[in-house]
């Protein structure tokens, strides 16, 4: 009973300002007569979702690009760091690299690749990947890096394998690090992907947003951003819920830590 | 007088780091009959957790000879060490028992087997009811008997404990301190308890060996002979007195 009640106490401020904010929405389009290509209200924005701009369709290209881009990220951050960790020599070698790397805004890259990889699909997939997975790597590491010296003397005094290092101490106790990069890559994978329909594409939710730009369907517009942003927070709420399965409640880290 | 199980004669380190060496022990000769707690004093940066990282197979020595087991005591080098350090070093996203398991998961020892010996080791160090708790749930004391546990689930016959209460106040120190002996009596391990407390090292050590700073040097090694079992009230004893201050005499702290 107290924890429903504490429950509510928390979620009822988020709610009631979101609903403050659409509200204030509304009521400003409507007394304030402002025209519909500048903004439309609400109940516009959601009527745009029967017009014949096949949502369904670019919303889940758009979803399938930053989940793929996003998976690859994960996959091959884990993967590098874990190398780094084993190897140290690969770790001085590259890590500076990849520091220096991390400094490039990755959207500016996205006329590159549209060049190398032709546009559509993959190279947006490869856009999302590319702009969130130095964040995983470099979380990753670090993680990595914070296992006690100890602890692993522990596992090598019964002749423990570097696998079992890895699998039983290094993976699990770097988990609170992956979530965290893994957080704050969403963000990041979803505008890579967006960047990339920018650019160059023919179907997705960026790609929409340019089509009816110019007919100055900003409703529509609307609809698209909102979109986008519910994909992102759809693949934000997994990360979570994976978050809450795999990591002890104690040791879980805010994002950017 | 039969083999000794632990026989260390004129052992020596030397670290090499950069290109720079560093003599970090000396010449530690000692030996150390089955089932004795020796406790191992000397300042701080002295060699001792290099000696007993010797006696674990994690750094190879340079010089001197080091040999465990013998006769019906053999000693396996990858199965017959547990360890215990100054942090629990409990990880934090397992359970106790998962914990206390780990070295048995390690050696792929049978788990059904395992688990009983965990159950009866958490018992053994008053830790019942706790099998299913996080280490965040303990206290420091509690967590320092849970890494105990740990490091005699895979019925190993050589710990190394390498200031085990370091991090503990004074009160649960001591008591962990006649924990440790009555865990001692009850497993008949053979224990060697590295400690910065001297008093810590009589009351508890059958034996003593005293180092002395960089580089280590045995600089002396006896027998503590006191009664078991042991209490706190020992501390107010005679010859307990003389023992200490046989150490702060060796330590030069007198
Ligand atoms: N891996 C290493 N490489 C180089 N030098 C080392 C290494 N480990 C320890 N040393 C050096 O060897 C000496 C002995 O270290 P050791 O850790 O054995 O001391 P200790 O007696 O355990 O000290 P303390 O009581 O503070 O734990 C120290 O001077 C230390 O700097
Ligand atoms: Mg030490």
């Amino acid at each position: 009973m107290k924890q429903k009640t504490d429950y509510l106490r928390r979620t009822l401020p988020a709610v009631a300002v979101h609903a403050a904010v659409v509200l204030a929405w509304y009521l400003w389009v409507e007394l304030g007569d402002v025209p519909q290509y500048v903004m439309p209200s609400p109940l516009d924005t959601v009527m745009s979702i029967f017009e014949e701009y096949n949502w369904l369709h670019n919303t889940l290209v758009t979803a399938g690009e930053v989940f793929f881009g996003y998976l690859l990220a994960v996959v091959v951050g884990v993967g590098m760091a874990l190398a780094f960790s084993w190897w140290r020599m690969l770790s001085d070698t590259f890590m500076p690299l990849v520091v220096s790397l991390n400094m490039i805004p990755k959207v500016a890259l996205g006329p590159l690749f549209i060049v190398w990889f032709s546009y559509g699909f993959f190279p947006n997939v490869i856009i999302a990947f590319s702009i969130c997975f130095l964040p995983i790597l470099l979380t990753t590491a670090r993680g990595m890096s914070e296992v006690e010296p100890e602890l692993i003397d522990l596992v090598r005094a019964l002749r423990g394998t570097k696998w079992q290092i890895f699998t039983k101490i290094q993976l699990p106790g770097s988990l609170p690090y992956i979530f965290s990069g893994m957080k704050v890559a969403v963000v990041l994978a979803v505008a890579g992907a967006i960047v990339g329909e920018f650019i160059a594409s023919e179907e997705g939710l960026g790609y929409l947003m340019l089509q009816v730009q110019v007919t100055l369907d900003t409703a529509a517009m609307f609809m698209a951003v909102l979109l986008i942003t519910l994909v992102g927070v759809a693949l934000y709420g997994l990360v979570l819920l994976l978050e809450r399965i795999f990591v002890v409640g104690d040791s879980r880290l805010e994002a950017g830590a | 007088m039969s083999e000794s199980f632990i026989h260390l004669n004129e052992v020596r380190k030397v670290y090499r780091t950069r290109g720079e060496e560093f003599l970090a022990v000396s010449d530690v000769t000692m030996d150390i009959d089955v089932g004795e707690l020796v406790s191992l004093v000397g300042p701080s940066g002295c060699g001792k957790t290099t000696v007993l990282k010797i006696l674990a197979g994690l750094h190879p020595h340079d010089g001197g000879t080091v040999r465990i087991g013998a006769g019906e005591h053999d000693f396996d080098p990858s199965r017959d060490v547990g360890m215990v350090f100054q942090a629990s070093l409990l990880l934090k996203w397992r359970r106790i028992i998962d914990n206390v398991l780990l070295p048995a998961e390690l050696l792929g020892l049978p788990k059904k087997e395992s688990l009983d010996r965990a159950r009866d080791l958490l018992h053994m160090v008053g830790l019942d009811g706790f099998e299913d708790k996080y280490p965040y749930e303990l206290s420091g004391g509690m967590q320092q008997r849970a890494a105990i546990a740990r490091s005699l689930v895979h019925d190993p016959k050589l710990i190394l404990m390498d200031e085990p209460f370091g991090a503990l106040d004074a009160l649960t120190r001591e008591k962990m301190n006649l924990e440790l002996l009555r865990i001692w009596s009850e497993s008949k391990k053979t224990i060697i308890f590295v400690t910065h407390s001297i008093p810590e090292a009589v009351l508890l050590g059958s034996r003593c060996a005293v180092l002395t700073a960089g580089p280590a040097r045995m600089a002396d090694h006896f027998t503590i002979d006191l009664p078991y079992p042991r209490n706190l009230d020992m501390k107010t004893h005679e010859r307990f007195g003389v023992y200490t201050r046989r150490i702060y005499k060796l330590l030069e702290m007198e």
